[in-house]
């Protein structure tokens, strides 16, 4: 089938689901997509009413995390009482891996929540599409068969959907989210195995530390430190962020290499085996830096040291929440 | 520039070069160790500088790269062998963490003899003074940090 067509049909499924759990009051509210205001983006949009139902939609755009609306650190959904409504959530696999884990690390409580599954087709990698156009403007984008079509000022393009896919979404194998009984409606993925040989990473992990360092650097250089990766993350959920806090300063503010480098690097450490591979830091970054091969290291990371991969299974402990006593211990240095 | 280096500048230009590292020891085994090592009068490089924390858990990765960014040729984490903790887990949490960190560390292209991981008792002694010598004699292989600038 090609993507027009999924993608009428996944905007089906969900406002059929979305109307019938209102229905039915199943849920208080639903949280989905809508059209963004601007051309390349969509919005969040919390629906209360069976009447609103047509406002939610599917496109490839619909790169936002939508679990991050219900950690603690977001003002989160509240009647008038002050009890917590139940949410019925519009969840691509990526979204309903951070769901499981954000349960997993006890900060949601997936009791108040239907996920709605939807088969996710790919997002669109929006830096590769404004790469394309250059310095135009562009008006409208939509997709025809399996094309993205591209308006703007005296331009009309089109490009062919695989190649301007987001790379994360290129090596997914998750794009429903897992099944939770009682909790799923819509598509859900049965038992979930995901059998991953990173060979996407080999290239990089055959460079010296030279290299790499080299290769990082040219990659983070531009960043201005703007914290939208942070913002738009589903698994930042802190009070108060290790570049926020004052008392004491760690980290300078400053676009320095080394100030960028430690921010990337402690918030890579503070993501290793937690990222969920949804690609909203990089889909939301200004400058257009792709995280994705730090995000997909941390992957890595997770699966070869500890054998998990987040999200999948609510019951599992994630590995930095826990501790063994038979723990691989190469890296600690020995006496000869 | 901060005081660190200006300092590693001044005695690169005398004679040899002689790498400054800083150790996070543990109060219960490592810090012990190397007070064994001292009062056993066994010989080992004087490039350390002892910090000492609780517990190997209590080192946050903040400590270890706000050292490089600092301009400390090297670091280097000792704590109690797996299951002689002082506090039962600590040293097990800190394992995991530090597991993470050298992949990361090797990720970002530090090279991997930079930061060190060990484990050495009160009991070990000229284990604690071989460890020291086999890390000073690495970080003497890979030269002086420079890869950081302190712009604040």
């Amino acid at each position: 089938m090609v993507i027009e067509d999924q993608n009428k049909e996944i905007e089906q499924l969900i406002r059929d689901v979305a109307r019938k759990l209102l229905k039915e009051k199943e849920v208080d509210v639903i949280l989905g997509y809508t059209k963004g205001t601007i051309p390349l983006t969509s919005l969040p949009i919390v629906i209360d009413k069976v009447e609103d139902v047509d406002k939610l939609i599917w496109n490839n755009l619909c790169y936002i995390n939508l679990a991050k609306y219900l950690v603690p650190r977001i003002p989160t959904l509240m009647n008038e009482e002050g009890q917590k409504l139940k949410v019925g959530i519009v969840s691509k696999g990526c979204v309903g891996r951070a769901l499981i884990h954000l349960s997993v690390e006890h900060q949601i409580d997936l009791e108040n929540i239907k996920i709605i599954g939807i088969p996710c087709n790919g997002i669109i990698n929006r830096k590769k599409i404004e790469d394309e156009i250059g310095e135009k403007e562009i008006f409208e984008i939509s997709i025809s068969g399996d094309n993205i079509v591209v308006k703007g000022e005296d331009v009309e393009q089109t490009l062919p959907f695989n190649e301007y896919m987001n790379e994360l979404c290129k090596t997914c194998q998750v794009k429903s989210p897992p099944s939770l009984e009682g909790i799923c409606v819509g598509e859900c993925l049965e038992n979930p195995i995901i059998e991953d040989d990173f060979s996407d990473l080999a290239d990089f992990d055959s460079k010296t530390p030279e290299e790499k360092w080299e290769y990082i650097k040219s990659l983070l250089d531009t960043c201005t430190r703007c914290y939208a990766c942070r913002e738009v993350c589903p698994m930042c959920y802190c009070n108060l962020c290790f570049v926020d806090q004052n008392q004491p300063v760690w980290f300078g503010k400053t676009t320095a290499y080394s100030d960028i480098f430690t921010f990337h690097l402690i918030r890579a450490m503070h993501m290793a085996g937690r990222c969920v591979g949804c690609g909203a830091c990089s889909s939301v970054c200004p400058i257009g830096i792709d995280l994705n091969l730090i995000n997909r290291s941390l992957e890595k990371i997770a699966k070869e040291r500890f054998n998990f991969t987040s999200g999948i299974d609510p019951e599992t402990l994630h590995p930095m929440m826990a501790f063994d006593m038979e723990d691989e211990q190469e890296f600690m240095m020995e006496e000869d | 520039m901060s005081k660190v280096e200006m300092q590693s500048e001044k005695s690169e230009k005398k004679k040899e070069w002689e790498p400054k590292i800083i150790a996070f020891l543990c109060n219960w085994c490592s810090y012990a160790g190397a007070d064994l090592a001292g009062v056993s009068r066994i010989q080992y490089p004087s490039n350390i500088r002892i910090v000492r924390v609780p517990c190997s858990g209590r080192i946050n990765p903040y400590f270890i790269i706000k050292s490089l960014l600092r301009g400390w040729d090297g670091v280097v984490v000792s704590g109690c062998h797996p299951g002689d903790c002082h506090y039962v887990s600590g040293n097990l949490v800190a394992r995991r963490r530090f597991a993470i960190l050298q992949d990361l560390l090797n990720l970002f292209g530090i090279e991997p003899d930079r930061v060190t991981f060990m484990w050495s008792s009160a009991s070990e002694g000229d284990r604690f003074a071989n460890l020291i010598k086999k890390v000073t004699k690495n970080i003497k292989r890979l030269g002086p940090n420079k890869k950081f600038e302190s712009t604040w």
